[in-house]
């Protein structure tokens, strides 16, 4: 891993946008805001792959695209193969004769990863390319109106998962794509969350150094698709932390560690009342599937403590 | 708009040759609710900067903030963010 | 022992699939990502020994399915790599959708087929499903008819992708196991001479930090059908630039190569036509039938997309039937894909053969001159009878 230049405050966040307004993401997407993040921190040129979805559609209407770095858009469940082809190419022709190179970034939705993109992530993971793949995860197809993912958190109301009278919402759990990620040997991995933005830039710088390829996991509120009022998005975003429902941590080199350690989490009804996807677990009747959601929670919770501890954290 | 009228124009290969060409859409019509920032509160944190979507928050030189009327979708993040509440949001006339 | 012989090269003996790796490995390829599957493995195993014995710098990408292997190669081409990869049957499948994009993102790839049959039920051997099934996405098809095509079209190939007249990603084809497996002798041409005929890649408006571009944005309905246009007439008019390629090709090397061959045809009055190694067969059959007197000749086709078909119109003159034979089948349809495509095109013809069309040697099924005897004798009866009774036939099947 090359030298890393962290910041401490956003004032140290470079000035220069190259991702330019007029998309048509819905008001209070969080999804921008990552993606100006990334842009930022990593230094250098940049070649960016989106798979098929919000990011991907709202940001490229034929004849307007908001990107100002060179961005390529293949299909849905291969943006990390098409970034491999892009970064096997550019070193082997910088090998033969000399090129520029640029580093890869690969955006895909939760959709684009957890599920259908799945394969070509795992290709693309085992086989080392130096790519920072980053998903941004609004936990449903939001894109073609809100299906369910497995990335969808148990209980949540999507259109194929609704909350109906016999089954109320998605009874699954969702994924762990940074254990994935760190199952196939991943020097660098970690969960992202724009409600804190220093440690957001900091991550996405240690990730872009790492040559190789590296995985980061960003949660983004969705007004349109969880229902909540678009100024609350940085709000609900920071009761997910607190709440300990989104973990914010880093898997760095062997090394476990909570960047956010939540020692009185906040109760989950104070997050899931903010969204009108959860309203109905609320109720009484629900009250074993908000059980159920609860478990997962600090099952997980549990688990990260432990291989922090482990990795020698003072946690407690 | 039609950039390109005849197909004979289009540039080949479905491509866009046209970085940040999004910037001629401006979004600013979507907004029901408009943010207005009283400087003399503003402490330059710049929060607000960092967290808009659009982004329609410019950073001047002294850190200051300036909204781009532009393209505010009048989301409202910045006023929530805001440590100082130096963003109110008023209804767009 | 080298050979030299009238046309260029080097005389020497390899199988199709070897043949095809050594003129990748000829041409420099940059990028190769492929995934394998039967009749393919070897022309991709060959590209792995070359390239970690360090024969050829190359990147060989072991992707993880065959729609990862195409979309590696638009990655790959996009960046202004020269690519190759190479698949067969389910594996072209697969990669379906990805063609369409590869095609209309103007993707300079080159992919070798080993024609196979299509599941189900799983059958190795060889049909012309899987290179029909491309057939509207917008690759250039070639069709070798024995292991020298093979290696001549590969060149070929290259250098017309990437022409930048063209700039479409090509498929060549040859048959699985009857040509991918066979040892035939050919004539290699030399290093030196691979590289006069084919340059460097230039590539066109590849990924560059310092200009940057947005491939595969989206259109809404005021933009999709103009791109649409531009792809079909760039694609219609990156024909005489084939065969222009094709002309200075047949040049270089002495050995003859144009979008159709004929054999024995000018004077003909029944014709069959056919692409692929059963040309051969056909030929054969054909000869021996003329010396008894039958007036048959043949049309094969070497480039299969864009359809040639001025050419064929100029060629069927005279005939008074044409036997269209199709190594693959397409359910529901008035007719197999090759026939469609040549009663297409003469349709509106005023002078023109009858037409009928042969299902032959689905599932690496061998065609053989009796079968070819069997055709030709339907197709004299038709003539005596002046109309098609049966607009298909099957033949080698046991009914």
């Amino acid at each position: 891993m090359s030298e890393v230049k962290l910041i401490k405050t956003i004032k140290e966040i470079p000035r220069e946008e190259l991702f330019a307004p007029g998309h048509r993401l819905c008001a209070g997407c969080g999804i921008p805001i990552l993606v100006r993040m990334v842009l930022k921190a990593i230094p250098g040129p940049k070649v960016v792959v989106t798979a098929t979805g919000c990011l991907e559609v709202a940001t490229t209407i034929f004849p307007y695209t908001s990107w100002k770095v060179p961005w390529v858009h293949s299909a849905f469940e291969n943006a990390a193969a098409t970034a491999s082809g892009i970064e096997a190419a550019m070193k082997v022709i910088e090998r033969k004769r000399g090129g520029k190179k640029a580093k890869v970034i690969a955006f895909g939705g939760d959709g684009g990863t957890f599920d259908i993109g799945l394969q070509a992530l795992s290709g693309a993971l085992e086989r080392g390319h130096d790519m920072i793949y980053i998903c941004y995860d609004n936990e449903a197809y939001m894109n073609t109106g809100i299906q369910r993912s497995s990335a969808t958190p148990t209980g949540a109301s999507t259109t194929t998962s609704p909350a109906g009278k016999v089954i109320p919402g998605k009874l699954e759990r969702k994924k762990d794509l940074i254990g994935i990620a760190i199952a196939h040997g991943v020097e660098y991995a970690a969960t992202l969350n724009p409600a804190y933005p220093v440690d957001m830039y900091n991550k996405i710088v240690k990730a872009a150094s790492v040559e190789g390829p590296t995985v980061l996991h960003y949660y983004t509120p969705c007004p349109t698709g969880w229902y909540f009022d678009t100024s609350r998005t940085i709000e609900i975003s920071r009761l997910a932390v607190q709440t300990r429902l989104w973990p914010l941590y880093e898997y760095d080199h062997g090394v476990y560690r909570i960047n956010i350690v939540v020692k009185k989490p906040k109760p989950l009804e104070e997050y899931l009342k903010t969204q009108g996807r959860f309203r109905h677990l609320l109720r009484p009747e629900n009250k074993w599937v908000l059980e159920k959601l609860k478990e997962s929670i600090e099952e997980q919770w549990n688990r990260l403590v432990k291989l922090a501890q482990m990795s020698g954290q003072k946690i407690y | 708009m039609a950039r390109w009228s005849s197909w004979k124009e289009l540039p080949i290969g479905n491509i866009l040759p046209t970085p940040g060409s999004s910037a001629e859409y401006k979004t600013g019509g979507w907004r029901a609710l408009k943010p207005i920032l009283h400087k003399e509160k503003c402490i330059k944190c710049l929060l607000c900067w960092a967290q808009c979507p659009e982004p329609a928050i410019d950073r001047l030189d002294d850190d200051s903030v300036k909204i781009n009327y532009d393209y505010c979708k009048g989301c409202g993040i910045c006023a929530a963010v805001c440590p100082v509440k130096a963003i109110e949001m008023v209804m767009e006339e | 022992m080298k050979v030299e012989t009238e046309t260029r090269g080097i005389r020497t003996g390899m199988t199709g699939n070897a043949a095809v790796a050594y003129a990748v490995k000829q041409a420099d390829v940059d990028v190769i990502a492929a995934y394998p599957i039967t009749p393919q493995t070897v022309m991709v195993e060959k590209l792995a020994e070359y390239v970690n014995n360090g024969e050829l710098n190359a990147a060989f990408v072991p992707v993880e399915s065959e729609h990862s292997a195409l979309s590696t190669c638009v990655g790959a081409s996009l960046a202004g790599a020269r690519v190759f990869t190479a698949t067969a049957s389910q594996g072209l499948a697969l990669m379906y959708e990805i063609l369409w994009i590869a095609a209309g993102l103007r993707t300079t790839i080159v992919m070798g087929i080993g024609n196979r049959a299509l599941s189900p039920n799983i059958n190795i051997h060889c049909s012309h499903d899987d290179a029909y099934a491309a057939r509207d996405t917008g690759w250039i098809e070639f069709f070798a008819e024995n292991v020298q095509e093979a290696y001549d079209l590969t060149l070929q190939a290259f250098k017309v992708s990437e022409d930048k007249r063209v700039l479409f990603p090509s498929m060549v084809n040859l048959d699985g196991f009857i040509l991918t497996h066979s040892l035939e002798a050919l004539n290699v041409l030399r290093d030196e001479e691979v590289r006069e005929f084919l340059p460097p890649k230039e590539p066109v408006n590849p990924i560059d930090p310092d200009n940057p571009m947005t491939y595969g944005p989206l259109d809404l309905q005021d933009y999709y059908i103009e791109h649409r246009r531009q792809q079909a007439e760039h694609f219609r008019m990156s024909y005489p630039r084939i065969v222009e390629i094709l002309n200075e090709y047949s040049e270089f090397t002495g050995r003859r190569y144009s979008p159709i061959k004929t054999y024995m045809l000018d004077d003909a009055e029944i014709g069959i036509m056919v692409l692929g190694s059963s040309a051969g067969t056909v030929r054969y059959t054909v000869s021996k039938l003329r010396e008894k007197g039958v007036k048959a000749g043949v049309i094969s086709l070497t480039l299969y997309r864009p359809f040639p078909v001025d050419e064929v119109r100029e060629h069927i003159k005279g005939l008074k039937v044409l036997a269209i034979m199709d190594r693959s089948y397409s359910f529901g349809s008035p007719g197999a894909q090759l026939f469609m495509d040549v009663a297409t095109s003469l349709y509106n013809v005023k002078e023109r053969p009858l037409l009928f069309n042969v299902i032959y040697g689905l599932g690496g099924r061998d065609l053989t001159p009796d079968q070819v005897e069997l055709v030709v004798n339907k197709a004299l009866e038709v003539a005596r009878e002046g109309e098609v009774r049966e607009t298909q036939i099957w033949v080698g099947v046991r009914e």
